[in-house]
């Protein structure tokens, strides 16, 4: 359990060929599926970590030292990544060649090359981080010259490698390989990619820029890199490959076939970078020429090097190749392996033939087509990816082998990159490398082995193979299989719920559904010293008013009478199924306080053998985790019935809002939306009233009196002392008022529509809705529509204090506080009315957001915000925005409380609220969307046998203006040990209490140091983990625990985040915007906000109902012939690879071409398709279950909008330095051993 | 020669002026001793059908200081083309338009005959007039409803180039935006913020900075339209004129902003259209209850002031409230805005603290019970009369200049009007009424405003005036004429001076004894307003002789009793501003009997004139009391009326109906009309009135023969004659 992936890993490690033979079926088969690319790159990971191994068995000493880990990590990144990189960062020549290169190294001797890079950009940047390497790989840029250095730099990371590890060998024997293999195959590339060029230009094209010789082979390696992906799927590979490589001499003549040619970019590319660069090179093309040699000559090297050639041999061969990986691996390998291996793929291919035959026919075209060939080989790669990337790999080696023959040689090398071979072998002979991700990860699988794993481990952070890590999707599919199917029953303390992305059913049986609350960990410490000793956040995210799927029963309403809810004496809880009734039932002892109470006369009720009251099962209150109570007249603000609340609609009027169209969208949408007001039974009219203002400089109410013939308008101009104009015809029902009211819509947009008023107030806006619904002595809602930086002379008045050189600085915390207090003010006073406040913005500049919140935030409002908004194109995210948001459920002039059991406290409380005192949360507004987190700490001893209780009452006025208790009542175990708080943590919740509380501290603390409090507490958690609960191990490796594999992953998320590490091109109010929406996250919506969900879909089976399995948010993870999708909750990326198929095209756009892709379209045409059909219908239940409409966004490869969508592939490093998943994963490794040491 | 009576009458036709004395005392020391001072009531728009107004400008004197007009008591050499200024005896040549007069051929000014005339004068643009209506919506919904098609008839009474204007109040204020279609617009302002006019241009976004030219600002003034324009809109609007929609609460007035209403509307015709003749027309169902100005807090527990409160100081309210308002006032008179005050309601409405809106910009102020009375539809319809040319009685705007001969000089005036400050040669050092000027402004006009001027003489005893002097009065009225134009008014009067110790009984009978009665009650009104209560009447007893005085001291403008301050306020208001006959009915209300006995007559006010079988008409301007006797009132009940046989009992019964008819045509503002019998509730009214010659004290002594007892304490004229008489010998008086 320690080890994150340990489970995937394991099996496939614990039997390795078996395993492999396995993962490369579902896992590999996955990823490969999906692009036959990924599955080449996979293995060109593998490669790469193949050579890794080599360093990392050297680092594995090392290893324990995050700097090797780091080097290691850079280099599987740059092989990996780089080919991405490459076609994504085609812009930057310079850049695209190294990673191409890098690539090429993988393929080839991704191990020389890697360590060459590596060596060369970390070293000098960051030897020991990760990050640097990350980094280092970005600079390696200049191809050739890196190759140069590169094997120059072997020596530098040599001698890193070599200072830290005792493998200097493998370092040094690495690079060698590296540089000898590289130049061969970089060479046939050459030519090779002269011919492809042609395809990959565009994308490549800047890469050509770089070395004018190398150009096209550069281009190569970029392609080659973006091959090696779809190399990886050996597929294309295959078909591909074998010609180009046959070609290789020949090569050009393949690189004619498009197909070919982006296959062989890819796989030649790579080599070329290093043969460009490389002298050699010239040799290894020769070699190409006769693939076996050159093959061998890498092999040769590698082999050396890791040895590997003997223990992949062995042990890859007969794992992937012979059964699965046989066919498709072995061209993937083959290719993938670098151009040696694909010289000796080739070879392979046709004596795989038989296996390939499949792939190789399929897969190949399909790869380079894209599309088609995805589909097919996603089962097979599916296969193989399920795993961790290292699988595949794996299975390239096997595939090599299987080549057979060429296989040994180069499938050496590439076995060496291949951890296949390592793990295979791995652990016994690999060095540390192989043997430290099989070790870690299959370490993890099985604990015993982790030990090993462990070595390597450390080692495995250098070249830490990013399919060898804990992977989320993994997570996630397990928990869906494993608790998918079966009902979650809430009556067993202390029993964590099935993930959020996992779709199962609940039954309420005595506790709170994990819909309305979820615990960062069902086991709480029975001391504080536990707790703090762990670290481990104990807290609690509540969705008070969630909505509930159709199959499951909304809480039953209770209602006990004029004397109201019955409660112990004490502490004032409500009753609940805790309670204990003694006496025969004459009195109730409290389960959170003790206290005994007496039953009132009316609730009596007999007990039966057990000690239960014998009507406990018709009392929902007695048996259910959530209900609601009816509320007396005691619980109503001044005693008095509550009116129905209101809602009221304020439009910004000013130039802006009228020229961008807001106003005549909202109008025109408003006139059907009054139709939907909350309310309870759908038979019934709404009893919410609504009212209607619109405002620039000052403000116009409305008239709308169901007696007028026309609206009357009324100005004010008073903005300096706001009040409202009139109550009665203000505020009116919309069925009485409707004609009224529609000519008033009709007529807004027009009489406006000549404004030149361009300034705005914001705060006046605000008080008139506060003083309407204080005149008319009820709770409500207003809607605020707001275009600009309300620069009027008013309370409330702006000054643009946007400045970008605050950020990084110590000083950067005050553009999160609101600038004036005003509006904190204002929003107390909105509170204790009830007045709840959502915003709508529609900013064409800085508008101050992180002030214009406060009174959103303040009153359980949300705030919306449209940047840049323009009616066609915005249109449809806004008004399905604003639909949800008036019809969804809501309970106004809300106050929440929770009770806890004696031992634990609520103490600090996040979301949009507002509290008078420490205990009552008060939400002028509470939707069926807000999420209150709330955390724990410990006053005293808790007991295992009693666990902890807590119940969260909330008292609400219901939408049809009835005053209601909430009741949700959670019970979770105590633990004396450790281990049993570990074992039953939630992550995603964690995460979700992590990023609410470091978005809060940025308010008052450096950004920076919220960062590094936030990396601290993490690694304090998994370092007291890995010290108290760990088996023993040796001190450099890393365990983490089952149900926190995914903390690092989804921590790197949230530092990446634009709010704690935001890039250049953020700006401040998106910032705020975001650390204000993130605060009122539910874990749902938190978890893919962080970790967003990338869908394959151009494996979409259109027949079934199942969507294709999420892949990793990582670029190399795309197939340059897909279609994904990528949803984080508030975008939503359609993302299109260049060489997708166009049958797909066709399918999706109604266009076979490419270029005809209108990358400005927000919906997909209606095509009568299954394909569309389905993929719309998917894109649609995603926008379904967000609270958010999300505006589609097509994104094409290699277009200008690629940098915001790579934004969002969160494992990978990003533009603003943030660290890729595997360089953070070292640098907690990091930090852990030295809290452990 | 005619009789003085003839000379008054002629005068008064002519030039609308009534003297209290027609011969003047020539020196300051005579003139002192006669306690009534020399004195006038002037009627400056006097309906003159036979004076056709002339089309050019006066001729001036070219003294600086003087200044004075053309007019027939002027010297004119007409050979050589001079006149002699018979006020500065400046010898000014004529103008060169002037160049072929003669003694045959004068110019009108010059003619005897036109000692008043009327000059039409072409200067600056003509700007239209202004109706901005100013309508409280705390109403009851009936109330609304008539003031709402009273509002909208009046639409079609205005001059269909007039602008009009709308502001609403209630809690709040609203400004109606009349040029906008489709949705109404109006502006909103809270009751009980006061601000500056600069804000409120502000907001009413009203800073242009071309607002100086009248017509510019016409056009972009979207809150003042011509009526022909916006006829429709407003139409609508009115329409649907809804009651405040604020809710009351138990126990409470409805919040009711009327002063910063006002001070809204004053500021916005101040942005708009500076010295332009605008009325502004309050309609107001209730005092003001919030904001500057308010009258009474809205709690109902605590009353309306009484003048039991004020007396004891106790209207907490009141001197602040009043300040507020002349301070508008003031603000409107600068620029020659009238404010018209139309308070409908049972309650008082706070007239007290606001009726020097009205008195000081010449506005109306109209005094009923609801809107949905003919009192105030009929008056309010009154408003817009129009003459025998067709054309509004009604003039905005006027300054009126008083001239005197050297002799004189004058101290004041009490009238709608306010002081210009303008010092000159002829300005008395003592004042009485509104003094130390010789300009005043009189915003708001019409034939019937009357003015009282009071003069001094300042001829020293020891510098006598030559035999056959006269003194001579030039009083120039500017206006802005209903129909737009400029016009100025130039009647001048003169009158011989006499020595008082050689002729006095020439002054004797050259003393009007009505306006002099008149202009003495105006001194006492005046005095009542600043000092009040018994002083007053102190003064007057001191002062005073004649026989209706005893009237006038019983009357409304004086005596306080019985009267809210709310009324006293109105009649006052009316008191000083209504013509000599108006005023002389005001103080001693007219009584006419009808019986079988002959045909209808004029009785004494007195409680003898009830008689069982007469009817009795009485008139007191404020009501119009139709009394049936007993008799009469049994008759009426059985019906006979309806009998052909007796016709002639019907007849009777119609007879003061129709007089009272003829009276309620002319009369503005339109009297109560009152039908009641013997021991009707409403009876009072003619009970208060007569003299109570016949009290329960004095009942039997009087005999059971005729007229009706007076259930009261006062003294009857018997008794008051009695004591005067004694007084008078007495050396003391």
């Amino acid at each position: 359990m320690n080890v994150n992936q340990q489970p995937h890993m394991a099996s496939p490690y614990g039997q390795p060929q078996p395993g492999y033979q396995g993962y490369p079926q579902s896992g590999y088969g996955g990823q490969q599926v999906p692009g036959g690319y990924p599955a080449q790159f996979a293995p060109y990971n593998g490669p790469a970590s193949a050579y890794q191994p080599g360093p990392p068995q050297g680092y594995s000493p090392y290893a324990s030292f995050p700097s090797k880990a780091l080097a290691a990590n850079l280099v599987s990144d740059l092989s990996s990544s780089s080919p991405l990189d490459l076609g994504v960062r085609g812009p930057p020549t310079s850049g695209a060649p190294p990673v191409s290169a890098a690539q090429a190294y993988s393929q080839f001797g991704q191990g020389e090359v890697q360590n060459g890079p590596p060596a060369m950009g970390p070293p000098p940047q960051r030897s020991p981080v990760s990050q640097p390497y990350s980094q280092g790989a970005m600079n390696l840029t200049g191809p050739q010259p890196q190759y140069n250095q590169q094997f120059g730099a072997p020596p530098t990371s040599m001698q890193q490698m070599t200072t830290q590890m005792a493998g200097m060998q493998v370092g040094s024997t690495v690079p060698s390989p590296a540089g000898p293999g590289y130049a061969p195959p970089t060479i046939s590339q050459a030519p090779v990619s002269a011919a492809y060029t042609p395809s990959d230009p565009s994308s490549y094209a800047p890469t050509p820029t770089v070395p004018s010789q190398p150009p096209p082979a550069e281009r190569v390696p970029q392609s080659t890199p973006s091959q090696p992906y779809y190399g990886a799927p050996a597929q294309q590979p295959f078909p591909t490959a074998a010609p180009p490589f046959s070609a290789p001499g020949p090569a050009q003549a393949p690189a004619p076939p498009l197909a070919s040619q982006q296959s062989f970019p890819q796989g030649p590319p790579p080599s070329q970078p290093p043969f460009s660069s490389a002298p050699p090179q010239a040799p290894p093309t020769a070699s190409y020429g006769g693939p076996l040699p050159p093959v061998q000559a890498p092999h040769p090297r590698a082999p050396p090097p890791t040895s590997q050639p003997s223990a992949f041999p062995g042990g890859p061969p007969p794992t992937s190749t012979p059964s699965q990986y046989p066919g498709p691996p072995m061209p993937q390998q083959s290719p993938v392996s670098q151009p040696s291996p694909f010289h000796s793929g080739p070879p392979p291919l046709p004596t795989t033939a038989g296996g390939f035959p499949p792939q190789g026919g399929a897969p190949p075209r399909p790869l380079h087509p894209g599309m088609q060939g995805p589909p097919l080989a996603s089962q097979g790669p599916l296969m193989s990816q399920a795993n961790h990337v290292a699988p595949p790999q794996p299975g390239m080696l096997p595939g090599q082998p299987t080549a057979g023959m060429a296989g040994p040689p180069p499938p050496q090398q590439p076995g060496m990159q291949g951890y296949p071979p390592q793990q295979n072998g791995a652990f016994g002979q690999v060095r540390g490398p192989q043997p430290g991700y099989a070790g870690q990860y299959p370490g993890q699988q099985n604990y015993g082995a982790a030990p090993p794993a462990q070595a390597p481990a450390p080692s495995a952070p250098k070249r830490l193979d990013p399919d060898s890590i804990p992977s989320p999707i993994q997570v996630i599919e397990d928990d869906k299989a494993n608790k998918g199917s079966e009902p979650f029953v809430t009556g067993v303390r202390g029993q964590a719920p099935p993930l959020v992305t996992t779709n199962f059913q609940v039954k309420d049986q005595g506790n709170a559904s994990p819909r309305f609350i979820r615990c960062t960990s069902y086991n709480m410490p029975c001391t504080s010293d536990m707790a703090k000793q762990s670290q481990v956040p104990l807290a609690a995210v509540i969705k008070p008013l969630a909505t509930l799927p159709p199959d499951e029963i909304p809480p039953y309403i209770v209602d006990h009478g004029e004397g109201g809810p019955i409660r112990c004496n004490r502490c004032k809880a409500y009753m609940c199924p805790y309670m204990q009734f003694i006496e025969g039932g004459r009195r109730f002892q409290c389960g959170f306080c003790s206290c005994v109470t007496e039953v009132p006369p009316h609730y009596f009720q007999h007990l039966d053998h057990t000690g239960k009251r014998v009507d406990c099962c018709d009392r929902p209150e007695l048996s259910m985790g959530s209900y609601e109570f009816m509320a007396t007249v005691d619980y109503c603000k001044n005693n008095k019935i509550p009116q129905p609340p209101a809602f009221i609609f304020l439009i910004d009027v000013s130039y802006n809002a009228v020229k961008n169209g807001m106003v005549r969208m909202v109008c025109q949408e408003l006139k059907t939306l009054l139709d939907y007001l909350p309310r309870e039974n759908p038979d019934v009219q709404s009893n919410i009233r609504v009212g209607f203002v619109t405002y620039n400089k000052v403000l116009h109410f409305y008239n709308v009196k169901a007696s007028l013939a026309q609206p009357q308008m009324m100005v004010v101009s008073d903005v300096a002392d706001m009040f409202v104009p009139l109550l009665d015809g203000f505020l009116v029902n919309v069925s009485e008022s409707r004609v009224v009211i529609e000519s008033l819509l009709d007529q807004i947009p027009d009489m406006f529509a000549d404004t030149r008023e361009t300034e705005t107030v914001f705060g006046p806006v605000i008080q008139a809705g506060l003083e309407a619904l204080k005149a008319a002595d009820c709770a409500g809602k207003l809607f605020v529509f707001h275009s600009s930086l309300p620069i009027a002379e008013a309370p409330g008045k702006l000054k643009n204090r946007e400045d970008k050189k605050l950020v990084g600085t110590d000083k950067e915390k005050s553009l999160f506080q609101p600038q004036i207090s005003f509006y904190a003010n204002l929003a107390k006073e909105c509170v204790t009315q009830g007045c709840c406040v959502d915003l709508f913005l529609f900013p064409n500049q800085y508008v101050d957001v992180a002030t214009l919140g406060v009174v959103p935030t303040s009153t359980g409002g949300s705030v919306y915000k449209y940047t840049y908004f323009q009616a066609q194109s915005d249109q449809e995210r806004f008004l399905n925005d604003l639909r949800k948001d008036v019809q969804k459920p809501m309970g106004f002039d809300a106050v929440m409380r929770v009770r806890t059991s004696t031992g634990i406290r609520a103490t600090d409380f996040f979301g949009s609220f507002y509290m008078s005192n420490t205990t009552d949360v008060e939400l002028a507004g509470l939707d069926c969307d807000k999420t209150v987190t709330v955390e724990f700490r410990h006053d005293d001893k808790l007991s295992e046998e009693t666990g902890a209780l807590m119940q969260c009452a909330v008292l609400y006025t219901s939408c049809t203006g009835q005053r209601r208790l909430r009741i949700h009542n959670m019970a979770v175990n105590c633990c004396a040990q450790l281990a049993d708080l570990y074992r039953n943590c939630e992550t995603d919740t964690i995460i979700n209490y992590f990023a609410k509380y470091a978005y809060r501290s940025i308010l008052n603390n450096p950004t920076k140091n919220v960062r590094d409090s936030l990396v601290n507490q993490c690694a304090q958690i998994l370092a007291c983990y890995r010290k108290n609960c760990a088996s023993p191990s040796s001190a450099g490796q890393l365990i983490l625990p089952e149900c926190m594999k995914l903390l690092p992953v989804y921590l790197n998320c949230v530092l990446k985040s634009d709010v704690l590490h935001p890039g250049a091109d953020v700006s401040l109010d998106d910032r705020a915007y975001l650390r204000q929406l993130v605060s009122a996250m539910d874990v749902t919506e938190s978890h893919v906000f962080f970790y967003p969900r990338l869908l394959p879909v151009h494996k979409l089976d259109v027949e079934s109902d199942a969507l294709p399995v999420a892949i990793r948010d990582s670029e190399e993870r795309l197939s340059k012939g897909g279609v994904y999708l990528l949803e984080t909750g508030l975008n939503l990326f359609l993302w299109v690879g260049a060489n997708a198929q166009q049958e797909l095209l066709q399918n999706i756009f109604g266009t076979p071409a490419f270029s005809q892709i209108d990358p400005s379209m927000t919906s997909l045409p209606v095509l009568e398709n299954p394909y569309s059909k389905r993929l719309r219908e998917i894109i649609e239940s995603f926008r379904m279950q967000r609270s958010r409409y999300m505006k589609l966004m097509v994104v094409k490869q290699e277009d200008k909008l690629e940098l915001i969508f790579k934004h969002f592939l969160v494992e990978d490093k990003n533009n603003s330095g943030g660290a890729s998943y595997v360089d953070f994963l070292c640098h907690m490794h990091k930090e852990i051993r030295q809290l452990l040491s | 020669m005619a009789t003085f009576q003839e000379f008054i009458q002629q005068n008064e036709d002519r030039d609308g002026v009534r003297c209290s004395w027609n011969l003047w005392p020539s020196s300051r020391l005579e003139a002192t001793r006669m306690v009534v001072p020399v004195s006038c009531l002037f009627t400056p728009l006097k309906e003159r059908p036979n004076l056709p107004p002339v089309q050019y400008e006066p001729v001036l004197c070219s003294r600086a200081t003087c200044k004075a007009v053309l007019n027939p008591l002027c010297q004119v050499d007409f050979r050589a083309k001079i006149w002699a200024c018979n006020f500065c005896f400046q010898r000014n040549p004529f103008p060169p338009s002037y160049a072929g007069i003669s003694e045959v051929n004068q110019p009108a000014e010059l003619m005897p005959q036109f000692s008043t005339i009327e000059y039409i004068v072409q200067r600056g643009p003509a700007a239209p007039l202004v109706f901005l209506y100013v309508v409280d919506t705390c109403l009851e919904e009936e109330d609304l409803q008539a003031l709402r098609e009273s509002l909208q008839m009046s639409l079609s009474l205005l001059p269909p180039n007039a602008l009009v204007g709308l502001i609403t109040f209630g809690r709040m204020i609203q400004v109606h935006e009349l040029s906008c279609e489709g949705i109404s617009k109006s502006y909103v302002f809270r009751g009980t913020k006061e601000l500056t006019p600069k804000q409120i241009h502000e907001m009413l976004g009203l800073m242009k900075p071309t607002t100086s030219v009248p017509q510019e600002a016409a056009a972009s003034c979207r809150f003042l339209q011509p009526v022909h324009k916006v006829d429709l809109n407003l139409t609508d609007l009115l329409g649907e004129l809804q009651r405040d929609p604020w809710p009351v609460p138990q126990g409470k007035r409805p919040l009711r902003s009327t002063g910063i209403a006002l001070s809204i509307a004053v500021a916005l015709l101040e942005g708009t259209f500076p010295n332009t003749g605008a009325r502004m027309m309050l309609f107001t169902g209730g005092p003001p209850t919030q904001g500057p100005g308010m009258v009474v807090g809205d709690e109902l527990k605590t009353p309306i002031r009484s003048w039991h409160d004020i007396q004891k100081d106790n209207a907490h309210h009141m001197k602040k409230a009043i300040k507020y308002h002349e301070a508008l006032a003031n603000r409107a008179a600068v620029n020659g805005h009238s404010i018209d005050i139309y308070a409908c309601a049972l309650d008082q409405t706070g007239l007290l603290e606001m009726k020097c809106l009205s008195n000081l910009t010449g506005g109306h102020i109209v005094m009923g019970d609801s809107f949905n009375t003919s009192l105030f539809k009929q008056t309010f319809q009154r408003v817009f009369s129009k003459d025998y040319n067709g054309e509004f009685r009604m003039a905005f705007g006027a300054s009126l200049e008083v001239k005197t001969s050297r002799e004189l000089k004058v101290s004041g005036a009490i009238g709608p009007c306010v002081s210009l400050n303008a010092k000159g040669p002829s300005v008395s050092e003592n004042e009485m009424g509104v003094g130390g000027t010789c300009q005043w402004k009189i915003c708001s006009l019409n034939p019937s405003t009357t003015l009282a001027l009071y003069f001094e003489v300042v001829n020293q005893h020891n510098s006598p005036i030559p035999q056959g002097g006269r003194g001579a009065i030039q009083f120039v009225t500017q206006y802005q004429h209903s129909n737009t134009q400029r016009r100025i008014r130039v009647t001048t009067i003169a009158r011989n001076w006499a020595d008082a110790q050689s002729q006095i009984q020439h002054i004797e009978a050259s003393f009007d004894q009505e306006a002099a009665a008149v202009l003495m009650a105006r001194l006492g009104v005046f005095r009542a307003e600043s000092e009040e209560g018994p002083d007053v009447l102190r003064w007057l007893d001191r002062q005073l002789i004649r026989l209706f005085m005893f009237h006038l001291r019983r009357s409304p403008f004086l005596q306080v009793f019985n009267n809210s301050p709310d009324e006293s306020s109105y009649y006052r208001h009316q008191f000083v501003r209504q013509d000599l006959t108006q005023s002389l009915i005001m103080i001693q209300p007219i009584l006419y009997s009808y019986s079988f006995h002959g045909p209808p007559e004029p009785v004494l006010l007195d409680s003898s004139s009830i008689l069982p079988d007469h009817i009795l008409l009485m008139d007191t301007f404020f009501q119009l009391v139709i009394y049936h006797g007993e008799t009469i009132a049994q008759w009426r009940k059985a019906g006979y009326q309806e009998m052909p046989e007796y016709e002639n009992f019907r007849q009777l019964l119609q007879a003061p109906v129709d007089d009272a008819q003829e009276i309620l045509q002319t009369r503005f503002p339109m009297p109560r009309y009152i039908d009641t019998e013997h021991g009707g509730s409403q009876a009072r009214f003619l009970l208060s009135k007569v003299n109570p010659s016949q009290t329960h004290n004095n009942l039997y002594a009087w005999g059971q023969e005729a007229g009706a007892p007076i259930l009261t304490d006062d003294v009857s004229l018997q008794v008051f004659m009695d004591h005067l008489k004694k007084l008078a010998v007495s050396s003391s008086a």
